[in-house]
């Protein structure tokens, strides 16, 4: 019995060195994080104006997708989006601890945009023109697409026409997210689809075998492989193009061309906001800034 | 209103789902509500503690947390159904509590004369409860259950929520988010869904009290 | 527990050993049941203090952060159910009001209503209150606490109102005929005797209903986790096996926690109840105590 606690303390202070190396590298991350903009000039009436004149930004994004939008127990977001929420914040002259990060799972993100609850969201939110008829697009950012992740021991799916030839198996999406409607003409019967309301749920359902497959765009799935220490993989090509973008009010074109012109100007921010995020997963290539689509 | 008229099938298979959930929930707790009912009148103590163990854990835990342990402690212990399943049983488990107090109430209500006279007559427990004071419990049990019952045909809309997919509540969720609906016409769909099914419900459960109402 | 029952003759010789083979199999059985749950947690590693630390052990590092999330998601947790029981007391003693005094026409829209809220699941009704009234152009974000907070509350409050205002009126109409005639005989208006003599002498009678009915309400906060952001209870439970990957031990401590206030508030109820039966109110007690049950039904 002695000799476990001593093992187990042993593991615990071995862990609390790991968490402060980490930690240690957390804080030269914020040290390098994009230099906030001293005083910046806007033409009155923009987006831009009202929110550099009141200092703070309300920022919609996931908080249970590794290295995209994860709260921490200690109640912060951490990942890509919120690094480049912390890029187009800066560029207003709003420091990151002014921004206010809210919760916005897939689908009520259009609902946020449009009662104002929120001035951006940046939530791997995939441009489209459904969503375009009730609200703007910035970006995209980030062009993700849609794979298939598996136990590491299934051999049986090796893409998204597994699905198809036998009916018995089963995947997991999130209710009202793009992935979850992309799957269906892949499945051969409805039933096959479970649906949660957020994407840890299926990973937890994945790891106690009660589905067997989780879809939805690769980075994601990427995120639950690494944390999962080898228990899942991905398989397949990915079968779709998912552009992220960032989603802002209907019809501010200003607001929209201001996010692609900082995010263009800031590519070497960019490129530190994927390293310390999602660039940590193996496999995972930092991208190149995709061409914005026009603003409407 | 054109979101529901356009998806007039989708309502339909959520409906039929939910019915679905709703009955083998129905068989499943009045089961359990009443095995736990008699083991907490029983002469055993041990089965009488355990009927009140179980009825305060579960009427003092929401549903929501009884149904988070169905669909993800259980496969956790590698317990591996449908989530379909997990979701009756969690509905099952919650409800059997106050079928069981609803049960218990109505042979608390039965005059004690009643019991005295059939022991008297040298009737056993079991003939004593079976023949004499349940059938009489029954009538005074009618609507403290069927209130919990028609309760839970309710909070089958919570299971719609654990993967099971499919049923009314869920079908209301796919339509606003995946399909882009506006909420108030789904919903309102939703909840006439929800209507038919308890209004119904109430009102079988009235001609029930008519016929079994006690002339005393 | 202890009292004899009415089922059954106190107990001769043999019908006590029949009893006690009874106890030994059910124990026995119970013994088996708890022997399996146990081995299968220890086959599945759900004791081991990777999972449990954070939960139990101050020394843990984590273990400040989850219960400062715990603790936020009590406070959330019994502000939206306080609020909401307040409101649904104060609304629904002016339906039940409107109800004993309004003529027949007066209340055929108020049965309606009645019926409208209590025939919909209440997780729809949290969806139209966090939802869709945000959706058609509802602001309450103005309000302390925000919009879903406040959503979640008048979605309670509806369906909890309708409710309490049956039991107002099952308790007005409990009391007996003549405390209304005598009001009226010294001279009080119709109104004045039901505020000053009838709701009083109800309320008294309800005090246990009503905290029943905050288990309720407590219990029904938690619909609101898979709807929209709330920090309550169930959803700091959420967050915290996020993170710590220990879904079972989380929701152990959860659950624990709802069923330790709940089963005070039961258990409080059940104090007042018993006091009020000593005081001579038997004949009420009795129609009391089936509404208790249907009342508790809630979710």
């Amino acid at each position: 019995m002695h000799s476990r606690f001593t093992t187990l303390a042993a593991t615990l202070a071995v862990a609390s060195v790991f968490l402060a190396a980490c930690s240690g590298g957390e804080s030269e991350e914020a040290a390098a994080e994009p230099t906030v903009a001293e005083v910046p000039e806007f033409e009155a009436g923009t987006t831009m104006a009202e929110l550099a004149e009141q200092g703070t930004i309300t920022v919609g994004t996931k908080f249970d997708q590794p290295g995209f939008g994860l709260e921490n127990l200690e109640g912060d977001v951490e990942g890509f989006d919120v690094e480049i929420a912390k890029i187009i914040a800066a560029e207003l002259g709003i420091s990151p601890e002014k921004i206010k990060f809210v919760q916005t799972p897939s689908a009520i993100r259009e609902e946020v945009i449009e009662g104002g609850e929120v001035d951006m969201v940046v939530a791997t939110y995939t441009i489209n023109d459904k969503r375009r008829e009730r609200i703007s697009f910035a970006g995209p950012y980030y062009e993700a697409g849609q794979q298939i992740m598996v136990a590491a021991d299934n051999d049986e799916i090796t893409g998204p026409d597994s699905l198809k030839e036998n009916p018995d198996l089963t995947v997991c999406s999130v209710t009202g997210s793009t992935p979850a409607e992309q799957i269906k003409p892949y499945l051969a019967d409805p039933g096959q689809l479970t649906l949660f309301d957020e994407y840890s749920q299926c990973a937890d359902s994945l790891s106690n075998g009660q589905v067997d497959a989780v879809t939805t765009d690769n980075v994601i799935l990427l995120g639950f492989v690494s944390e999962s220490d080898g228990d899942f993989k991905l398989v397949g090509e990915q079968f779709t193009e998912e552009p992220y973008g960032v989603g802002i009010a209907k019809g501010d074109v200003a607001f929209c061309e201001f996010i692609n012109e900082t995010l263009a100007a800031n590519e070497e921010a960019y490129a530190e906001a994927w390293e310390s995020t999602a660039g940590q997963v193996e496999g995972a290539e930092t991208p190149e800034l995709p061409e914005p689509q026009p603003c409407s | 209103m054109e979101a529901v008229t356009e998806n007039l099938d989708a309502y339909v298979d959520g409906f039929l789902t939910s019915l679905s959930i709703i009955l083998w929930s129905l068989v499943g707790s009045l089961v359990l509500g009443l095995l736990i009912a008699a083991s907490r009148v029983s002469p055993v103590p041990p089965l009488r503690r355990f009927g009140l163990f179980w009825v305060t854990t579960f009427r003092n835990t929401p549903l929501t947390v009884v149904l988070v342990f169905c669909a993800f402690g259980l496969p956790e212990l590698g317990f591996n159904r449908s989530f379909f399943f997990f979701g009756v049983l969690g509905l099952v488990l919650y409800t059997s509590a106050f079928v069981c107090e609803a049960v218990r109430s109505g042979i608390n209500s039965v005059p004690a004369g009643q019991a005295e006279a059939a022991r008297s007559l040298g009737l056993t427990f079991s003939q004593c409860l079976g023949q004499v004071v349940l059938p009489q419990a029954l009538r005074t049990v009618v609507p403290p259950l069927g209130s919990v019952l028609i309760a839970m045909f309710k909070n089958s809309a919570v299971v719609g929520a654990f993967g099971v997919g499919g049923d009314l509540w869920s079908t209301g969720a796919t339509l606003t988010s995946a399909r882009g609906y506006e909420t108030l016409p789904v919903y309102i769909g939703v909840a006439i869904g929800y209507l038919i099914i308890t209004l119904t419900a109430g009102a079988l459960l009235q001609v029930l009290e008519r016929k079994v109402a006690i002339a005393r | 527990m202890s009292e004899q029952s009415v089922l059954y003759d106190a107990q001769g010789p043999r019908a006590r050993r029949r009893t006690r083979i009874g106890t030994v199999v059910a124990l026995v059985v119970i013994a088996a049941l708890a022997f399996l749950a146990v081995r299968r947690l220890i086959d599945r590693e759900q004791f081991s203090m990777e999972r449990w630390g954070p939960l139990i052990d101050p020394g843990n590092e984590a273990f400040d952060a989850v219960w400062r999330l715990i603790g936020t998601g009590i406070v959330n947790t019994l502000t939206a159910a306080a609020v909401a029981m307040v409101l649904s007391i104060v609304l629904g003693t002016l339906i039940a009001v409107a109800r004993l005094s309004l003529g027949r026409p007066g209340r055929i829209p108020l049965i309606g209503l009645v019926e409208l809220c209590r025939g919909l699941p209440v997780v729809v009704l949290v969806y139209f209150g966090v939802r869709v009234l945000d959706d058609v152009g509802v602001d309450l974000s103005g309000l302390p606490g925000g919009q879903v907070l406040w959503g979640l509350i008048l979605a309670l409050t509806v369906y909890n109102m309708v409710i309490f205002a049956e039991v107002v009126r099952a308790g007005v109409n409990s009391l007996p005929r003549g405390q209304r005639e005598a009001a009226l005989a010294t001279g009080m208006t119709n109104g004045q005797a039901m505020r000053l003599v009838l709701l009083p002498q109800a309320f008294r009678v309800m005090l246990p209903a009503i905290i029943s009915q905050l288990v309720v309400v407590l219990k029904d906060t938690s619909l609101v986790a898979f709807i929209a952001n709330y920090d309550e209870l169930l959803s700091q439970g959420e967050s915290i096996q996020r993170n710590l990957d220990n879904p079972i031990q989380t929701f152990f401590v959860i659950a624990l926690i709802y069923v330790a206030i709940n089963y005070t508030l039961s258990k409080l109820a059940e104090y007042i109840q018993r006091r009020q039966g000593r005081a001579g109110r038997s004949t009420v007690q009795e129609t009391d105590d089936t509404e208790l049950v249907a009342v508790r039904d809630g979710a």
